[in-house]
């Protein structure tokens, strides 16, 4: 056991990193460091994914045909490390290269691939995936937004929910019910559209933190040619499980504060006797944060070791999201607890920049997104333990008889 | 990257778990369970001693096979699947490693290659009573060489042939290499929750008692000790966690209630779920403290990752094995509270081996306290 790259993953490395040494400090002297969620932080990634491209850094696993890095699944972790590192990381690229783009070239014909493909890998295009609704969050199949054949077009109208980046997205792929008179998995189609279309307006969603990150997509008599079909008619499901599927490799670690950072609040903040670092209570929660932040730590070092072995990674990596997303609502609280009554500030006098509070608020998210605690826990039971599926009430059922409640 | 066995670690492990299953049943756990007169299985000593197990991390020189301490992990993992009863962590992970690392020439010579051959078995005595022992607290004394005191409880003391006992010399706490086979050693039996592993009170009065690495650094020795330990123990812990979930699932599979079958109802999947979690952490965990020990073994001065790696290992497969032992015998509802099935040998172990090198609580004080050291570096 050891933790070094093998000698071809260490030259790759410094090969890497030489790149990118000089790349970012040329990008950040033409961009400098705009703020997120602007115009300019925008440009700069889109920029930076261009310079990745044209040097084979983006998408790193792809073919170089079609753009990508002709490289191995090691290399790609290895070169997100160092971009991380590098501090150049920008997160609008992701579910598009990593979720839908992979969709449209497995199920499109030649001419859309050749149309898509390059200009998203070179960040021209960014996609988002239409897939949650109101009426389907965990249980996706049940989705309503109907598509509907009128000669050579299908015309849509529905809607969907927390479709993270549709209004900065310039295309997505869309999971309809085109035949309401089937059981549900079967009734439905995808198709990718364009986000421009008037017929599509996005509604940014007011969240439980205050921000809005997220969108409401309607659809409107959207119509899109049936060309624009991803797979066959009735076979969506399929589609968005190879969507699924092609989820990137998860080896970043979790957004916001973390054991160091709630031990030096301890350590700084009067306790009932001497520092709040002193409470034994406080002590053993510690000891159980970093324990599981060690333990999703090294589990990511056991799916790189299988990577890098050119082996599938086991199913280990399915505990990160369980762990770090009820660790940091815990973490979050017991620092704002250990405040006392000063805990409930989150303005400029807050503690630590109001990290903590922020964390608080935006932590019962983190547990709903990407796949609820239960769904995975769900997921790890069926697929790693091998447990049976829960009976399933609604599998013979027509969609348009299936109950529903509000 | 390079973070998990390798096919000859892999290989080996799979040996152990064939020659484990065919000579470490339950039967066998059970014949010492059930047999009060019984603290060990002999066979299986004399059968693992035969594999050269005892001195697999032993070097060549001493009668050992030399292999590296990743090695003796997967033996560990193996041997706490399988609950064994023997006095494998007493004799191995204490007093071989603590040999190893605190011994002199002579003593290296004397104990290891004993051990290697199955011929020596050793314990730790440390414990004076309930509670923690403070410094100002022991009362074991060392004069002119001679030993006194009372040590209670120390496992598997009641068939070792050679103690490590904490006592104070000159108003200073040491380590002594005791022989308990000589005089001045009374061995009294006790109960215990997991009587499928011995333990004893030592009682000494005069017994010859030889010091073990330098004088006065007694209770920091015992800690240098239990942190080699620990890994290994973390890795019996991990594979008995990981045979809970098993059962648990096993038993879940076949057994229906309401019309089918139990383990498709999510408030069972849910639990079987949680218990992969915690041994998955703890896996990952055990492995950083495997690669800790085993490079703390090649150098010099120790590695400076082994404390903190050591604690989060025991801390985390502590909590895996307490859970998958009481969510198991939970699965198996009723019948897992009978004493015909297997559940309450997993129980039991699991109090055992959180218990015997410090509790998980001591283990996190311990951390946090290597945390704030760093932190503030």
């Amino acid at each position: 056991m050891d933790f070094n790259d093998s000698p071809a993953e260490a030259a790759y490395r410094d090969k890497a990193r030489a790149w990118l040494e000089e790349a970012a400090a040329a990008h950040k002297a033409q961009h400098g460091e705009p703020k997120p969620n602007t115009p300019e932080h925008m440009a700069a990634a889109k920029a930076w994914q261009a310079r990745k491209a044209a040097a084979g850094y983006a998408c790193i696993t792809w073919p170089a045909v079609v753009g990508g890095g002709g490289g191995t699944p090691i290399e790609s972790v290895i070169f997100g490390q160092e971009e991380g590192k590098a501090g150049v990381a920008y997160g609008y690229f992701t579910i598009g290269l990593g979720m839908c783009v992979p969709t449209v070239m497995a199920f499109s014909d030649t001419d859309t691939k050749k149309r898509f493909v390059s200009p998203a890998v070179k960040g021209e295009e960014i996609w988002c995936q239409l897939f949650s609704e109101p009426a389907g969050g965990s249980d996706v199949a049940a989705l309503r937004t109907r598509a509907v054949r009128d000669g050579d077009e299908w015309v849509i109208n529905g809607q969907k929910v927390w479709t993270t980046g549709a209004h900065y997205s310039d295309f997505g792929i869309l999971l309809t019910r085109t035949d309401p008179d089937v059981p549900k998995h079967k009734g439905l189609t995808m198709f990718w559209i364009d986000m421009r279309d008037a017929a599509v307006e996005c509604r940014p969603i007011h969240q439980m933190s205050g921000g809005r990150d997220f969108n409401e997509v309607y659809f409107s008599d959207l119509r899109v040619k049936d060309s624009q079909r991803l797979g066959e008619v009735g076979q969506g499901w399929q589609v968005a499980l190879v969507t699924l599927m092609n989820e990137r490799l998860a080896v970043g670690g979790s957004a916001g504060p973390n054991y160091r950072e709630v031990l030096e609040l301890a350590r700084a903040l009067p306790g009932e006797d001497g520092p709040a670092l002193n409470n034994d209570a406080f002590r053993e929660k510690l000891a159980d944060w970093f324990v599981a932040s060690q333990g999703l730590k090294f589990t990511r070092f056991r799916t790189m070791t299988a990577l890098s072995r050119g082996q599938t990674p086991g199913p280990e990596s399915s505990i990160g999201k369980i762990i770090s997303a009820n660790q940091l609502q815990d973490l979050a609280n017991t620092a704002v607890e250990m405040q006392g009554e000063y805990g409930v500030l989150t303005g400029p006098e807050a503690a630590a920049g109001a990290a903590f509070q922020q964390s608080l608020m935006w932590a019962p998210g983190l547990r709903i997104a990407g796949g609820t605690d239960e769904i995975l826990k769900n997921i790890i039971a069926e697929r790693v333990l091998g447990l049976p599926g829960d009976v399933r009430v609604d599998k013979d059922v027509a969609f348009k008889d299936m109950p529903t409640g509000r | 990257m390079d973070f998990d066995y390798s096919d000859d670690q892999k290989f080996l492990k799979d040996e152990a778990r064939k020659f484990l299953s065919g000579r470490c049943p339950p039967a066998v756990v059970r014949g010492v369970l059930d047999d009060p007169a019984r603290s060990h299985d002999q066979a299986l000593w004399a059968a693992v001693a035969e594999q050269g197990w005892l001195g697999a991390a032993i070097p060549e020189e001493h009668g050992g096979l030399g292999l590296g301490r990743v090695e003796l992990c997967a033996i560990a993992e193996e041997l706490g699947r399988a609950v064994a009863p023997i006095p494998f962590a007493s004799t191995v992970y204490v007093l071989a490693e603590a040999v190893m690392a605190h011994g002199s020439d002579a003593q290296k010579a004397a104990i290891l290659p004993r051990i290697a051959a199955g011929d020596l078995i050793g314990c730790l005595a440390v414990s004076e009573g309930p509670g923690v022992l403070t410094p100002s607290a022991l009362s074991s004394k060392v004069e002119s060489g001679k030993l006194t005191g009372v040590k209670i409880p120390v496992t598997d003391g009641d068939i070792a042939h050679t103690a490590i006992v904490l006592a104070s010399e000159g108003g200073k706490p040491g380590l002594f290499l005791v022989d308990l086979t000589g005089a001045g050693v009374k061995r009294g039996t006790l109960e215990s929750l997991d009587p499928t592993r011995g333990v004893a009170r030592l009682t000494f009065d005069g017994a010859a008692a030889e010091r073990l690495g330098a004088a006065g650094e007694g209770f920091d020795l015992v800690q240098a000790i239990l942190d080699r330990a620990a890994v290994l123990l973390a890795f019996e812990q991990l594979g008995g966690a990981d045979r809970c979930l098993e059962m648990a699932k096993e038993y879940a599979l076949g057994r229906y209630a309401f019309g089918r079958v139990i383990a498709g109802y999510q408030a069972i999947k849910h639990k079987l779920a949680d218990m992969y979690v915690k041994n998955e952490v703890a896996r990952s965990n055990a492995y950083y403290g495997a690669w800790a020990l085993n490079a703390s073994t090649l150098k010099e001065n120790g590695a400076p990752e082994l404390p903190t790696a050591a604690a989060a290992a025991r801390i985390a497969a502590s909590e895996a094995f307490w859970f998958a032992s009481k969510e198991s015998v939970q699965v198996h509802g009723g019948m897992g509270f009978t004493w015909e099935v297997d559940c309450h040998l997993y129980y039991r172990r699991s109090r055992q081996l959180s218990l015997v090198a410090g509790s998980p609580r001591l283990w996190k004080e311990r951390l946090v306290s290597e945390l704030e050291k760093k932190n503030a570096a």
